[in-house]
């Protein structure tokens, strides 16, 4: 067997990559390179979830109740079965359940991440571009809105919009609802980035000289805008990432997220809670461990993201 | 010039760095007598203010004392640490800086920082310490000083405020001044004023000054003798009108004539060729040989001749230059 | 200075009016009022004089200006799901946020500033270092699993402290207090911990790093070379400068912190106004979330001013008129 030979272009692209500072300062650091893998793994198993769960925790017919409460590692007393991590009152596998729950916590994460992003730079390019009203109306929300936890923004965002939604379709729109509330509320740094950048291109004599021969200078502006804030945005993104997850979960916990039906690491949690007393520890405790690792993890390679790249951005 | 107040023996300080030690000061020898003035002068980077710092004991480490003595009033200074170095800094040693802005700290009025300065070192009531105050304001030429004593730093202008720092570093009547660039952040209208500010207040009371600078009009101005440092090394030492009329040392000599002061009338000032070396780059033999129009083979492996034994570290001083 | 408060007050007044205006359409636009209020059994005449007493027939600014006019009187409505004056609810819960926030953030600003302080002055001790990197957890950790892990501890394995309540309350005037018994202080720790925990951290770094750039500075050095004793230039010099930005972010903290309450209160069932927020969220009690969205920002908004105006006593660099004439 011999290597692929790659095409001169790939190459160069891998080549460039692998001589950047950015990957130099990457093998430099083992705890960049230890969460790098750490989330690999974890979003790799939450995708292939279907695949690597030993059972479908939500498929009723796979179900039987009567292993219920199976602690981890012991096989249960009445049909012998043995779960890696136990189960929960209905019998459900606890790993299988941490799977599709990280799944639920990982997609909303990552989708109201992605629209924070999309909106933040949305308005944020128009706001500086436009200026007058337009900038002062986006800005002066994203002031008030910031003088709010966001967590507690995206509470009234899901009630809120809980309420425009008819009550029997409350739990199939729940995830949606979640993505929207925590997205609204954590796009305003995205804005004041893009924002900021905005302006100082605006400024420049590029942009003038794209009025003078009569093109609109928006396009082209977008051209130098864009991988200017692209360290930065990034950065935000994976910070963002940590945070949204870690609220989807508390969401999730107080009731106000995903449901039972659909749950998430934060509804297991809830419903692990509930157990405590009477002793089932691992229906919360492996759960609990798994979002703290994954938040963890994401915030640790978001901190040297924006250590590596941009050591002025706070 | 009897009494000698500070003195220097073969100070060298160093830096550990990741690629090897650096050495900002280099066996720098050097003494400054009671109400004398020392103009220490060189390029940034050449080392004078971290031996100011090392006098003080005020270097950031990791940068240390790595030979070397330093001696203050007849005792031995440089191996002083924690509450002893304390006890001499502000007491025994004043210190003046760069930057009049910064150096106050923003939210303490004048007459706090001086008072607590006085109360820390001198054994006078509050009382005794406030009417000093006053009385140092004045001296250092603030007007309304007994108005002015509640006001903050931000109230006053660059010049002034470099007064009020002059008037701390004094208040609790140091033997020593390392002044660092005091004039250099300073409109150059008020440039003059502070330093014969300076002249005037130490010739007062006897104190010694290292004048830290790399203006050759502040030495000719202020200054009995000068120190000239290049790479870390003092390259020549000797008394004003002699080094700026008939400088010894290359290096000196180039430094002159890059200078307005030093070549009035010429039509073009001179340009010494190429840049101080960077520290961890510092050349065997003389440190300024390659620069040098008049190195031979003995500059580029033997380091200069000892200071103390003559005006120069230059082992072949240009002597008829004047006659250029 | 005045003149710069009035017009902190005027923007304050600003941010008031656009989250009551938030409010409002909240209440007029989620669901139908009406549907909610009169239930299955309902005439055409009874939703009309509903409509009218509710003033749904006029305009939008006229109904929205008698909203806050109302909502300055205290009055909110009714809440849907307990059919009783919002504004009585929420009086009845307050004093458990009030007393649980007040509790959680004196323990965040002393801990906080006191951690801060000492991991910057001793910043490569074996100590600092270990809270510094203690905190890092610290902040990656959802509240709500500390007050899981902390009840698991104390009160499951230890059974040295309630899971959940207040305990008992002494009634003062219209305030309860749990602050005069031992269960209602026994009671509270896990809670105020669970609640502060985070805002301390915050606070911990935050001192941590602007005190280690004001020892940066100049003036600290000059300080120095004047002798001054570490003492003084520590906690004289150094400290005062690393308060003027803290303080904004310590402002802001007390904001989170009543607002963070709502998952503590959840997961000790305090009852507070938070417990009472998430429930009306999972029912859609669209009045008192509207109610509890005005009694927030009325804090948040007050505390803001108040930090604002704390400046002056600190910072002389704003007194500018203070020194008159130039």
């Amino acid at each position: 067997m011999t290597d692929m030979p790659l095409k001169p272009a790939q190459q160069s692209r891998l080549r460039i990559f692998l001589d950047s500072d950015i990957f130099y300062m990457f093998k430099k650091s083992p705890v960049a390179i230890l969460s790098t893998i750490v989330v690999a793994i974890l979003v790799l198993s939450a995708v292939f979830a279907p695949l690597i769960a030993p059972t479908n925790p939500f498929d009723p017919a796979s179900l039987n109740l009567m292993n219920g409460f199976t602690g981890p590692m012991t096989p249960n007393a009445f049909t012998g079965d043995s779960f890696l991590l136990g189960t929960d009152d209905q019998g459900r596998d606890v790993f299988s359940t941490i799977l599709y729950g990280m799944r639920v916590s990982l997609f909303v994460g990552v989708a109201a991440v992605l629209f924070a992003m999309v909106l933040g730079i949305t308005l944020g390019l128009i706001s500086g571009y436009v200026g007058g009203w337009t900038e002062t109306i986006i800005m002066r929300t994203a002031d008030v809105q910031l003088t709010f936890p966001s967590i507690l923004v995206a509470m009234l965002i899901f009630g809120v919009a809980k309420g425009f939604t008819p009550v029997e379709y409350r739990d199939q729109m729940a995830i949606w609802v979640l993505i929207l509330a925590i997205g609204l509320s954590d796009w305003v740094q995205f804005a004041r980035v893009v924002r900021g950048a905005t302006l100082v291109e605006k400024r420049k004599e590029y942009v003038e000289a794209a009025r003078l021969i009569g093109r609109t200078p928006f396009a082209i502006m977008l051209r130098h805008i864009l991988p200017n804030v692209l360290s930065p945005v990034l950065v935000i993104a994976t910070i963002s990432l940590a945070l949204a997850i870690i609220a989807e979960a508390t969401l999730s916990f107080l009731g106000v997220g995903a449901p039972a039906t659909q749950p998430s690491l934060g509804t297991l949690i809830r419903i692990g809670q509930g157990f405590l007393f009477s002793g089932e520890w691992w229906i919360l405790l492996f759960p609990a461990v798994t979002l703290l690792v994954l938040a963890l993890s994401v915030n640790l390679l978001g901190d040297w993201l924006r250590d590596a790249l941009n050591p002025r951005l706070r | 010039m009897s009494d000698t107040v500070l003195s220097i023996r073969e100070l060298s300080v160093e830096i550990p760095t990741h690629t090897g030690i650096v050495k900002p000061v280099d066996g720098v020898s050097y003494d400054i007598c009671a109400g004398e003035i020392l103009g220490i002068v060189g390029e940034s980077g050449a080392g004078k203010s971290m031996a100011g710092n090392a006098v003080i004991g005020l270097l950031s480490p990791p940068a240390h004392i790595a030979a070397g003595e330093i001696w203050l009033n007849g005792s031995r200074i440089d191996a002083l640490e924690g509450e002893d170095m304390r006890r001499l800094r502000g007491k025994q040693i004043g210190m003046v800086f760069q930057d009049p802005l910064t150096s106050l700290n923003p939210l303490l009025s004048i007459g706090d920082q001086l008072t607590e300065t006085m109360l820390t070192h001198l054994d006078i009531s509050r009382g005794e310490a406030d009417r000093r105050a006053i009385a140092a304001l004045e001296e250092v030429g603030i007007p309304g000083a007994a108005e002015r004593i509640d006001s903050y730093p931000h109230e006053f202008s660059g010049g002034m405020r470099q007064r009020v720092v002059i008037a701390l570093a004094l208040c609790a009547e140091p033997s020593l001044i390392i002044a660092d660039e005091p004039t250099t952040a300073l409109d150059v209208s008020v440039q003059a004023q502070i330093i014969a500010l300076l002249k005037r207040l130490c010739r007062d009371r006897g104190t010694a000054v290292m004048l830290i600078t790399h203006d050759m009009g502040v030495i000719a101005e202020a200054a009995d003798r000068v120190g000239v440092m290049y790479a870390g090394r003092l390259v020549e030492l000797g008394a004003v009108r002699d080094v700026l009329t008939a400088p010894q040392h290359p290096y000196t000599h180039g430094l002159m004539a890059s200078t307005p002061l030093a070549s009035q009338g010429k039509a073009r000032l001179h340009q010494i060729e190429g840049a101080m070396p960077r520290l961890n780059k510092v050349p065997e033999g003389c440190p300024f040989h390659p620069r040098c129009a008049y190195a031979r083979d003995k500059c580029r492996v033997a380091p200069g001749p000892k200071i103390a034994d003559g005006r120069t570290a230059c082992w072949f001083p240009l002597v008829a230059e004047k006659a250029s | 200075m005045l003149a710069y408060i009035i017009r902190r007050i005027v923007q304050s007044a600003l941010v008031l009016l656009v989250v009551g205006l938030t409010a409002f359409s909240m209440f007029r636009f989620v669901g139908d009022p009406i549907d909610n209020m009169l239930g299955q059994e309902r005439t055409a005449a009874d939703i009309e004089r509903l409509r009218e007493q509710l003033g749904l027939d006029q305009s939008f600014p006229v109904q929205y200006f008698k909203f806050l006019q109302e909502a300055a009187q205290g009055n909110f409505g009714m809440s849907y799901r307990q059919g009783r004056p919002v504004a009585e609810i929420l009086m009845e819960r307050a004093p458990a946020t009030l007393e649980l926030a007040a509790v959680s953030g004196a323990l965040a600003i002393i801990f906080g500033i006191a951690f801060g302080v000492f991991t910057a002055i001793r910043r490569n001790g074996f100590l600092a270092n270990f809270i510094m990197s203690a905190s890092l957890v610290g902040v990656s950790l959802p509240t709500f699993l500390i007050g899981i892990l902390l009840i698991y501890i104390f009160s499951v394995e230890l059974g040295w402290l309630p899971s959940f309540g207040r305990g008992d309350t002494v009634q003062i005037g219209g305030w309860s207090t749990g602050l005069l018994t031992a269960t209602g202080l026994k009671a509270l720790i896990l809670p105020s911990i669970t609640l502060g925990l985070y805002q301390m951290t915050l606070i911990m770094r935050l001192v941590r790093s602007e005190m280690l750039e004001v020892l940066r500075q100049d003036y600290i050095r000059f300080a120095r070379a004047r002798g001054l004793h570490d003492r003084a230039i520590n906690f004289r010099h150094a400290l005062k400068n690393t308060m003027v930005p803290v303080i904004t972010v310590i402002g802001l903290q007390l904001g989170a912190i009543i607002a963070f309450a709502i998952i503590t209160e959840t997961v000790f069932q305090w009852p507070g106004v938070g417990l009472l927020f998430i429930n009306a969220v999972q029912f859609v009690d669209i009045p008192v979330m509207a109610a509890y969205l005005m009694l927030i920002s009325v804090m948040f908004v007050g505390i803001n001013l108040i930090v604002d105006i704390l400046y002056f006593f600190i910072d002389p660099r704003l007194r500018v008129d203070r020194a008159g004439g130039h």
